[in-house]
């Protein structure tokens, strides 16, 4: 648990990096902080392997296996990183003039244009830094178009009662109401309780296709159609799109306006929490209100434009730029052939997976369900027979080494599961998931306790999230450093 | 099929488990008519990875230019070797966000470190985990400001309703980022938050006067050090005046001249209260703008109110230090509809990059790059020999005046290799004749020759 300000030493330091000081004379003294910043001293070897060191503290995609329900941890293609780290990418400032910027408008354009493809949307703009900005600007755009047609009164977002945290999350954002609508015993929206919701304060409804549950909504052609009867619009959260990639576009389900998760479904990496991309696409209607800047194609070459009522700009230049160039390469090693066999594996290992482990013992949520890239296990029978929670197995399967499914999300299931394998894992790694599971079912029923103070592997045990609340320490202090393990023993 | 690993034997193994006939019965509840349409995407084949490498590269090739002397929110600094060697490693790249902390805690210290070096440079108690970039800093930043002033209104009790009452408008002083501004509008707008711009005056600087004659106390101030046109800003004056009228004091901040500048938690008798920013200088390409990060600092007393991902140091079962995500319940996950941000995916990998760009540096390395920015671009405003629009002091950014109007000389200058710096028309009516320029400590003699001998040229051609 050392830090790197454990390491450091007064006037230590990275020399290769420290350029000769410069005369500062000419700037007002008043300007100027009095006291150094307190950085850490370290050399440059220190720093190397420390960070490399905690590097091997995490779990990752190139490491573990991580069916992560709703987060689709597909294969992260080399060849899409090197592709945008070419150096003409990397140094292209942002604002530089059009004619210097051909080549990375026009692979922003060659994007647009398969995303509108793939979706079925008219238009794409690419600036959202994540899914949650896309919602935003989706919600924003849903707000614009009534506004323009003096339909003022229309302040609700309706979200289904399983939707993900960051669709309610940005209705508020935007200042509108949010009103949830009750999703049936078979997992599909209650379409009682769509009719009894929608009125003329609907703005729209926001929902993913297949749904958190892992679901594919059957009757997602008459949702569209109540919520449009009543003047809303439908927003389509791209979280899941990777179930029905290249096999349903959105606009044929009667979707107006969707966000992509470019770091799901168009396999860029996470990041240990981001960077994103969350491009909107919009049909006719809303295609005015999109967020600029997009790229358009003339006759001089490409430029960028504006669309005429644009919701205006999100971020201070082109959104993760370097994501967009990711996702195209992506996109371009897959072909539209390949596009459509990743909503089918995505599909077959997540069935497969789902008949294992109900042959292993597991109960599924939805049994009469056919599963789309994910399903739900729920654990709830576990729990109450041997006292052993979802979160104490999720933890136990780490010491598996494997990374835990999502837990307790969505929120209507107890003690769940949403598993989600993505189509880039191989069969052996699906059934050495089903052997895990398998094992700490057993070990649930004859030592719970082994899997209540799961895990015992890793560099930590289970953390005390409840004092982490408790009694804040957000940043390093020199009074922590008494807590040192032996210098002797550091690098 | 790229990156799908399966065998025909594996197919038809996998298909008997599942009792399908075929992949394309699991699709069965998809009604017919949703999947029976066309694609229209053909059946096209991918590219291999030399022939994707090979399209690619070819367009990036189109784009590289000479020397870089635009700055405005993106600057060309020297990246250590080294911070993306180890940012790029797969275990920080293919990471999944923290939320399963034992299996994370490699991500987790590194954010905590991060946490105490922004905290640092900032002068401030907190800082989060990254928002995205500069612009979205700001729009965070007054959103947080507005939710403080509607508790500071109740009386502050942890736990109080909010309630209307709190100003909804904030004010910019002076010359802030116009693109972190048009940003920050569109996404506070939404809440009907307004933000008014105080102009600046003929020195290029915020008027702190200005803010003694507002009808009403504003939310919040926000100030930029340095500012758009590279001016070092009299923050003290300007801090000092908003708590005078009762706001708060956002500073908006380029982290890396922090290594000379004062820190925020500094400003006037009492400090700023919010300091946000734009990461991308410490040690992330330019990128086209993205992706870099943006990074909110706060006192302590709002932290309940600061959006994005927090790491905390905690003890596990035996009682060893270890790190994990905290106060979760402000974050849309938990809180849904009542959440701080509707922030989910940050940006992460930029801050691994981040901090392992400041260990590199250190104190001293950030404070002599910072003062090498400053000296090149010293030299460059010599000799370039135009005149300075403003001639308050600038920090590695400054505003110079042509005879004419800016745009076409800066394609002219395009034309030769040069990126000669930003013409302000677009974003200010009355400064369509200036240019704003930026010297890095990469720019070399060289390089600023280069520029100078081209400048005549270009503006000849521009005429």
């Amino acid at each position: 648990m050392e830090t790197i300000f454990d390491l450091a030493r007064a006037e230590r330091r990275a020399s290769a990096q420290v350029p000769a000081r410069e005369s500062i004379e000419d700037l007002p003294e008043s300007a100027l902080r009095a006291e150094p910043p307190g950085l850490p001293e370290v050399s440059e070897l220190q720093a190397v392997r420390h960070y490399t060191r905690l590097s091997g503290n995490n779990f990752s995609i190139d490491t573990q296996f991580y069916p992560l329900g709703s987060c689709t941890m597909k294969y992260n293609p080399r060849g899409a990183h090197r592709a945008a780290s070419a150096p003409g990418f990397l140094d292209r400032h942002p604002l530089a003039p059009e004619s210097v910027s051909q080549g990375f408008l026009a692979c922003l354009h060659e994007l647009q244009q398969i995303l509108q493809r793939v979706t079925g949307m008219g238009s794409v703009s690419l600036t959202p830094m994540a899914g949650a900005q896309g919602e935003f600007a989706g919600v924003a755009m849903i707000r614009s178009y009534h506004a323009a047609r003096g339909d003022t009164g229309r302040n609700q977002v309706l979200v289904p009662s399983t939707a993900h945290g960051t669709n309610p999350a940005t209705a508020s954002m935007c200042g509108c109401v949010v009103r949830e609508v009750a999703v049936g015993s078979d997992g599909d929206v209650d379409i009682e309780a769509l009719k009894a919701a929608v009125g003329p304060e609907t703005a729209g409804l926001m929902t993913t296709n297949p749904s958190t549950c892992g679901l594919f909504e059957r009757r997602i052609e008459e949702v569209a159609a109540i919520v449009h009867e009543a003047g809303g619009l439908l927003y389509y959260d791209g979280a899941n799109l990777n179930a029905v990639l290249g096999k349903v576009k959105p606009a044929d389900m009667g979707f107006d306006v969707l966000h992509l998760n470019l770091h799901k479904t168009f396999a860029t990496p996470h990041g240990g929490g981001g960077p994103g991309a969350g491009p909107v696409g919009a049909g006719e209607v809303l295609a005015p209100y999109l967020p600029g800047p997009m790229v358009e194609k003339t006759v001089d070459g490409y430029r960028w434009m504006e669309p005429p009522e644009t919701m205006g700009r999100l971020s201070a230049f082109m959104g993760n730029a370097g994501i967009l160039l990711r996702a195209l390469a992506y996109a371009l090693m897959l072909g539209p052939e390949g596009m459509r066999r990743v909503g089918e594996f995505a599909t077959l290992n997540a069935n497969y997976l789902a008949t294992r482990l109900q042959h292993a013992g597991f109960d599924i949520a939805y049994p009469d369900r056919r599963a789309c890239h994910e399903f739900i296990v729920t654990l709830a029978r576990q729990k109450r027979e041997c006292g052993v929670t979802a979160m104490d197995f999720a933890k136990r399967l780490l010491d598996y080494g494997v990374h835990a499914p999502t837990t307790y999300f969505p929120l209507l299931v107890p003690e769940c599961f949403l598993i989600e394998p993505t189509e880039t894992e191989s069969k052996e790694t699906i059934d050495a998931f089903v052997e895990a599971m398998t094992s700490v079912l057993a070990e649930a029923a004859s030592n719970p306790e082994l899997v209540r103070s799961a895990p015992h592997t890793l560099p930590s045990k289970r953390l005390d999230d409840v004092e982490a609340a408790r009694r804040l320490d957000l940043r390093w202090r020199p009074a922590h450093a008494s807590h040192r393990s032996d210098p002797s023993t550091s690098g | 099929m790229p990156f799908i690993p399966h065998t025909k034997a594996d197919v038809a193994s996998m298909l008997a488990v599942v009792g399908a006939a075929d992949i394309d019965e699991l699709f069965d509840e998809i009604p017919a008519n949703l999947r029976a349409r066309d694609s229209g995407d053909g059946d096209a084949a991918g590219l291999t990875e030399m022939e994707t490498l090979r399209r690619m590269a070819e367009r990036a090739r189109a784009d590289e230019t000479g020397p870089c002397f635009l700055g405005a929110g993106a600057y060309d600094h020297h990246i250590p070797s080294a911070v993306w060697d180890i940012a790029g490693r797969g275990e920080f790249m293919t990471a999944y966000t923290p939320y399963q902390a034992e299996a994370s805690q490699g991500t987790l210290q590194l954010v905590y470190e991060f946490q105490t070096m922004m905290s640092e440079l900032t002068g401030m108690d907190v800082c989060n985990a990254s928002v995205y970039d500069g612009g979205s800093g700001l729009a965070e930043s007054i959103l947080m400001a507005v939710r403080a002033g509607e508790r500071r209104r109740t009386g502050g009790r942890a736990g109080s309703r909010p309630r209307a009452g709190g100003s909804r408008r904030v004010v910019l002083a002076g010359a802030v980022n116009p693109l972190y501004a048009a940003a920050a509008r569109n996404i506070v707008g939404q809440q009907g938050i307004e933000i008014s711009q105080l102009p600046h005056g003929e020195n290029g600087l915020a008027d702190p006067g200005l803010l003694k004659d507002l009808a009403e106390p504003p939310a919040a101030v926000v100030v930029q050090q340095p500012n758009f046109f590279g001016l070092l800003e009299d923050v003290d004056a300007v801090t000092d005046q908003a708590r005078e009228c009762g706001a708060l004091t956002i500073g908006c901040v380029n982290p890396l001249t922090l290594g000379l500048l004062k820190a925020p938690a500094d400003w006037g008798e009492g400090g700023a209260d919010i300091a946000c920013g734009d990461g991308q200088p410490l040690g992330i390409p330019m990128a086209s703008g993205g992706p870099s990060f943006g990074f909110i600092c706060t006192r302590q007393s709002l932290v309940r109110q600061l959006p994005g991902r927090i790491v905390g140091r905690t003890r596990d079962l035996d009682g060893k230090p270890g790190f994990t995500l905290t106060l979760q319940a402000r974050e849309q996950h938990i809180r849904r509809a009542k959440a701080t941000s509707n922030i989910c995916t940050n940006q992460g990998l930029l801050v691994t990059a981040a901090t392992i760009y400041l260990s590199l540096l250190g104190p001293e390395g950030l404070r002599n790059v910072a003062s090498a920015c400053h000296a090149r671009t010293r030299a460059l405003v010599a000799a370039l020999d135009l005149p300075r629009r403003f001639d308050s002091p600038y920090f590695h950014e400054c505003v110079l005046r042509l005879d004419r109007p800016a745009q076409p000389v800066v394609e002219a200058l395009a034309a030769r290799g040069i990126l000669g710096g930003l013409a302000l028309g677009p974003y200010f009516s009355d400064l369509a004749d200036c240019l704003l320029v930026c010297a890095t400590e990469k720019r070399t003699a060289r390089d600023i020759r280069q520029f100078s001998d081209s400048l005549d040229d270009a503006v000849r051609k521009a005429a």
